[in-house]
């Protein structure tokens, strides 16, 4: 790879004080606009993963680089989206969009260009002036993703962003972000349950086992982005659905 | 009937109701009996007959009310947002306030007279006595209730203590705080009315509607103290309603409170 990676794991090692490694060997390079999705059981420290991303806590042993950083260092190069939407309930959907930026010191004037492009990009222009109990799940989790948006980041960590919400607006929003992602280009790393989201949106997933939590497997998909309704009526895509649901039974059941 | 008209005619049906067992009762007392319960028109003309030294006693009585009440938002704020930010301060601090909510008035005026004075600044402090406690208790409850989902989303984008503060958990509070000021407002006058008849003075500003009571009450101006005790209700209504506006402009766009469903 003749790119430096811009995400970095060599044998990382992490356990919270004296309790159970979570993360054992995990070494991995993530290449510039990679979609890297992390699926596995529950305990396989992938929310772990998104939590070293984000220097949030530090790696136990082993090297972690961000960008060449420390993640420390390289946190203005992120941003999240979480399971729940997370907005604040007492600011209407602009303001909200308009948090992030805050929290990282973006002067008011400069933060509206942004926060009406991202409101663009997630195709709520005009809700503006709506307050989010006047939205529905899938449209809060816009909002969610439009904030993110805002900050033009790097590297995008999204914990199970469409957990929550009914299948059809999953797969909505599925195209809306790998849209969205042909205009800004950043590298993904995205949690999730789901086999068929996951071999929808990455060009990479990592099929991880519980206890100590590992890489178990990585699978490459190469089907060309853009991908649409159609890819996800391909053979080979449903090919690879089974095949990756098939490691997730083998890595659950031992 | 349509729900608006009913909730209009329901309470005024219930007000001409009580007016009329009022009058009932009044009727039936034997007539050396009569002066112990005046009716609402004797009320009403000892209102219009004693309204300079009523109009005087609310005014003062409103400025008693209206300083305690402030100050006690203000500085309960203070407090809680100290009070927020850790259990061990809680824990240290909590006990002394259960003590600051029960000391009683009528023991604690006499020596606010002896260290203050009588009268006005007497009075402001019985109503911050009065009002304190629901005020702090609903604010740092509101403080330390903040959605977790929300601290963390604050923690990942490393927003500072003070973003954190004023940002998020400040507005989160705003249900929980005006809860305690919906108490506190009922309180206030009260407490002022309570503080001056207690601790209150006819030096200087010629004191407030419990003074005034207490005039009243020695020269046994029945239907004039009736008419005392109707100023105070309105009084307190006035406070009500203020603090009901303020809540309904900051909340009513986002808080559920104000969107049920139920009827």
């Amino acid at each position: 790879m003749s790119v430096p990676p811009i995400v970095a794991f060599t044998n990382v090692v992490k356990r919270y004080g004296d309790g159970p490694v979570v993360l054992d060997g995990v070494c991995f390079d993530a290449a510039p606009g990679d979609f890297i999705s992390l699926i596995g059981p529950s305990g396989c420290g992938k929310s772990t993963i998104l939590r070293l991303i984000a220097g949030l806590s530090p790696v136990t042993s082993g090297s972690l680089t961000i960008d060449g950083r420390t993640p420390e260092a390289a946190a203005a190069e992120l941003a999240f989206v979480f399971q729940e939407p997370t907005l604040l309930p007492w600011l209407n959907v602009g303001h909200n969009v308009e948090v992030a930026q805050q929290l990282r010191g973006v002067p008011a004037p400069a933060r509206a260009a942004a926060r009406r492009r991202a409101l663009e990009l997630v195709r709520l222009t005009g809700r503006e002036s709506a307050f989010p109990r006047q939205l529905s799940g899938g449209q809060k989790m816009r909002v969610s993703l439009a904030r993110a948006l805002t900050l033009e980041p790097k590297i995008l960590l999204l914990d199970e962003p469409f957990g929550a919400l009914d299948e059809m607006t999953r797969e909505h929003l599925n195209e809306e972000l790998l849209d969205i992602r042909q205009q800004q280009a950043w590298t993904t790393f995205f949690v999730t349950h789901s086999v068929a989201e996951a071999v929808f949106l990455s060009n990479r997933i990592f099929v991880m086992s519980a206890n100590p939590g590992r890489i178990h497997r990585e699978v490459q998909v190469d089907f060309p982005y853009p991908r649409t309704e159609a890819t996800r009526r391909s053979r080979p895509y449903h090919d690879l659905v089974s095949e990756v649901s098939r490691l997730l039974r083998s890595v659950e059941s031992t | 009937m349509s729900r608006r008209l009913l909730n209009f005619l329901l309470p005024l049906g219930t007000g001409v109701l009580m007016v009329g067992i009022w009058y009932a009762i009044r009727h039936g007392l034997s007539e050396d009996m009569k002066f112990l319960l005046p009716t609402p028109d004797e009320i009403w003309a000892a209102l219009a007959a004693n309204s300079e030294s009523l109009s005087r006693a609310t005014l003062n009585t409103t400025k008693g009310a209206v300083l305690g009440f402030g100050f006690a938002v203000v500085i309960s704020f203070g407090l809680a947002l100290i009070l927020s930010l850790s259990n061990l301060i809680r824990a240290s601090l909590y006990p002394y306030l259960m003590i600051l909510q029960m000391m009683p008035i009528i023991v604690i005026a006499p020596i606010l007279v002896l260290w203050v004075g009588a009268g006005l600044n007497s009075v402001v402090i019985i109503t911050f006595l009065i009002c304190f406690f629901p005020l702090v208790v609903n604010t740092t409850q509101g403080l330390i209730s903040t959605d977790r989902n929300l601290v963390e989303l604050f923690r990942m984008y490393r927003a500072n203590r003070w973003q954190e503060t004023f940002l998020l958990r400040v507005p989160a509070a705003l249900p929980y705080f005006f809860t305690g000021l919906r108490i506190a407002a009922v309180l206030a006058p009260i407490g002022a009315l309570v503080g001056d008849y207690t601790a209150g003075s006819s030096a200087g500003d010629g004191g407030g509607l419990g003074f005034q009571a207490i005039i009243y009450s020695s020269q046994a101006k029945y239907p004039a103290l009736f008419a005392t005790a109707a100023v105070t209700c309105v009084l307190g209504f006035v406070f009500a309603g203020g603090v009901h506006i303020l809540s309904w402009l900051s909340l009513s766009k986002w808080h559920d409170s104000y969107h049920r469903s139920d009827t």
